[in-house]
């Protein structure tokens, strides 16, 4: 197990580098930089900020600052506002974290639930009605449902207030961001089920003279949820990273609003702060929920 | 009809003529029931005949059959109609209503974005213009409804193509537009699901087939790009190809695709054809166990031949329906792009840069926010049942 372990986080720092190097090298090929504006600005203080920042020296040469910088912990400073990268992250990653994690929970409970009541009256109203509308909201984009939601909810029946600093309103976006994962974990939960389902094990309870309720708790629940185990944590990492358009419909300021921004004014230290972070987040998360099905499971060897 | 049908026909109907003379002489000295395992030959008396031992009860009584006559042997032909692979799944698929509706919507779809534009007289990119003049009235026009200027030529007695969507903000026709988005989306889809299958499909069936160091490094390498934060490096990516292609197709035919596009195409060619990759491998891993596959390599064919003869037709049916499933992702993905400004160029419309444009005025004109969500949804939807429908006719582990 341990060398399991030590092999995935081998892995995992591998491709923690790799994202790094990737991400280094393609924000220096988008033309433009930080400091360059439609007005130009006066050269000598361009050269100075440049200087200050070793953005005049060679890309390579750069990274490898950058490098130096990060091993001692420091993500550096925004080259716009000048305020502190991890800050920037810290404040926006809560408000993401926050929605993305209500999300997460909410499409996990739901959707195992609606994923057991169709398998087990496959082919029945109950079935048909759930499979019907996953199937729906696995195909309508979410900043389409998160626009309709916005217009019926917040301005013409005026249930919940638009987003405001002062005055959050997290159900909407809450919502926006959880049918997609819900209607997938349905899915998911139902297919898996019926597979559990047709074991001879379950045959077995069942001509042992085991009650239903018992068969399904003991038996089919423990096997049939354990796909769900793998899927959730790069759920959870990809709903936190792709509340993106969520977050710009609902004028959030989260940190998926923080990446775009940067993007577009070349703030360096902030795309490769994000970047990274978020990375680290989703391989850590994938690693813990493949850790836990091989906890759950105990079937599975590591190898 | 294969051979284990015709030998369950013989079962049924009894022996055939040929077989019958011969059998007194197959089954004397021989227990018909136990065979001749149990009883020595030579312990038998001479005067036993097979046919009027009576010492088993399940014994076989040979009299009571009768042949089959030419009539009976009919009936069961027509009881399994010979079937191939295809024609089973095919006729699976015909039967689930959701997904040949679906099937029948693509159809439609496909035809309109083709046909549609030879039949409206606006184009995409041009405002509207009554008599040669444009048209400057025509703003933002609710569905089936004419600007001044175009209303005093229909006085005039001159006809006028509906507005069916409506016009945009600059004086568009909105339907065409639509439409085009809808071409681009679709295109996008399916080129992008087709670079995902030809570079997953090689990689895999290489990695699966190898296997032992080979499979080791490859799919270390998709591991990696597996836990790649996707959305970002797509972000990414297509803000920096879209600033280094324009330089460097200005001139050439690949102008006319458009940057945007070709930079979807270069982000779906390097990111998402990973899990493709695993399925093909996983597939080949469970195909390559087969003894088949031991004979062929056995009688000498060439590692190449046994992956494109023996391998790919195994698993064919599994990777063809993935791909159908990929279609809506890649219509996901760029509709995500366009809504965020990062997808295809103006003029040329796609579905998530209409939504997006429409989202500014949704309170004033909410119907160009409607139309093209109406229409991802539908071409998503139909896209997925589809595949969905596929699956359950053409997935061998789903065939009982």
């Amino acid at each position: 197990m341990w060398r399991y372990i030590f092999k995935r986080v081998l892995l995992a720092v591998v491709t923690i580098f790799i994202v790094i190097a990737v991400t280094f090298f393609l924000m220096n090929a988008i033309p433009g930089g930080p400091f360059t504006k439609e007005k130009a600005p006066d050269p000598r203080v361009q050269a100075e900020l440049e200087e200050r920042f070793h953005l005049n020296e060679p890309v390579g040469k750069q990274f490898l600052y950058y490098l130096e910088n990060l091993s001692k912990g420091d993500f550096g400073i925004s080259l716009k506002s000048g305020r502190d990268v991890s800050t920037i992250i810290k404040t926006s990653f809560g408000v993401s974290a926050k929605i993305g994690a209500f999300a997460a929970i909410t499409a996990l409970i739901i959707g195992l639930i609606l994923g057991m009541v169709a398998a087990l009256n496959r082919n029945r109203w109950p079935d048909r009605i759930i499979i019907f509308f996953t199937t729906f909201f696995v195909s309508v984009p979410s900043f389409v449902l998160a626009t309709f939601m916005l217009l019926v909810f917040c301005l013409r029946l005026q249930w919940f207030p638009v987003w405001s600093v002062t005055n959050p309103s997290y159900f909407l976006p809450i919502v926006s961001l959880s049918l997609y994962p819900m209607a997938y974990i349905t899915r998911l939960t139902k297919s898996s089920m019926l597979d559990v389902l047709g074991q001879d094990y379950i045959r077995t309870a069942k001509a042992k003279g085991v009650s239903r309720v018992r068969t399904i708790a003991k038996h089919a629940l423990k096997n049939g949820v354990l796909p769900i185990v793998t899927y959730f944590g790069p759920m959870f990492a990809g709903i936190i990273t792709g509340s993106l358009v969520v977050e710009n419909v609902f004028t959030i300021g989260g940190l998926g609003q923080e990446f775009v921004t940067s993007i577009n004014n070349r703030d360096y230290p902030i795309i490769m702060g994000i970047t990274i972070f978020l990375a680290i987040l989703l391989i850590l998360l994938t690693l813990v929920s493949d850790l836990l099905y091989k906890v759950f499971d105990p079937r599975i060897t590591f190898d | 009809m294969n051979s284990e049908d015709k030998r369950l026909e013989q079962d049924l109907t009894g022996p055939e003529t040929d077989l019958d003379q011969e059998l007194d002489v197959d089954l004397m000295g021989v227990d018909p029931v136990y065979g001749d395992q149990d009883l020595e030959v030579d312990e038998l008396p001479d005067h036993v005949k097979v046919f009027n031992r009576s010492k088993f009860s399940a014994q076989v009584d040979l009299s009571k059959f009768t042949l089959a006559s030419a009539e009976d042997k009919e009936q069961h032909i027509q009881m399994r109609p010979p079937s191939t692979f295809l024609k089973d799944g095919m006729a699976k698929f015909r039967k689930n209503k959701l997904a040949m509706a679906s099937a029948i919507i693509l159809i439609f779809i496909i035809v309109m974005i083709i046909i549609a534009p030879l039949l409206v007289p606006y184009s995409y990119s041009d405002i509207v213009t009554v008599n040669g003049r444009r048209d400057k009235t025509a703003k933002n026009l609710p569905p089936f409804h004419y600007s001044e200027l175009e209303q005093q030529a229909i006085e005039e007695g001159e006809k006028i193509f509906p507005h069916i969507f409506g016009t945009d903000e600059l004086g568009r026709d909105y339907f065409i537009r639509v439409i085009y988005g809808t071409r681009v989306s679709i295109v996008v889809g399916s080129f992008a699901s087709l670079i995902v299958l030809v570079i997953g499909l090689l990689y895999g069936s290489i990695s699966g087939y190898f296997g032992g160091k080979v499979d080791l490094v490859m799919m270390r390498l998709v591991d990696i790009i597996y836990s790649l934060p996707d959305l970002l490096l797509v972000i990414l990516l297509s803000v920096v190809l879209d600033q280094v292609l324009t330089k460097a197709i200005t001139g050439t035919i690949l102008k006319s695709v458009g940057t945007n596009m070709i930079s979807l195409f270069i982000v779906f060619a390097l990111l998402y054809w990973v899990s493709m990759a695993r399925l093909v491998r996983g597939q080949i891993l469970s195909v390559k166990q087969n003894e088949y596959v031991l004979a062929a390599r056995s009688m000498g064919a060439s590692s190449g031949r046994i992956i494109r003869k023996h391998i790919l037709p195994n698993c064919m049916s599994v990777i063809i329906i993935s791909t159908a499933l990929q279609v809506p992702s890649a219509i996901f993905t760029e509709s995500y792009l366009s809504f965020l400004g990062l997808g295809v160029q103006a003029p040329m419309p796609s579905l998530g840069s209409l939504a997006n444009k429409g989202r500014e005025a949704i309170q004033s004109y909410p119907h160009k926010l409607i139309f093209p969500s109406i229409m991802i949804c539908l071409i998503v939807l139909s896209f997925n049942l589809f595949g969905d429908g596929l699956r359950d006719a053409f997935d061998p582990k789903l065939r009982k």
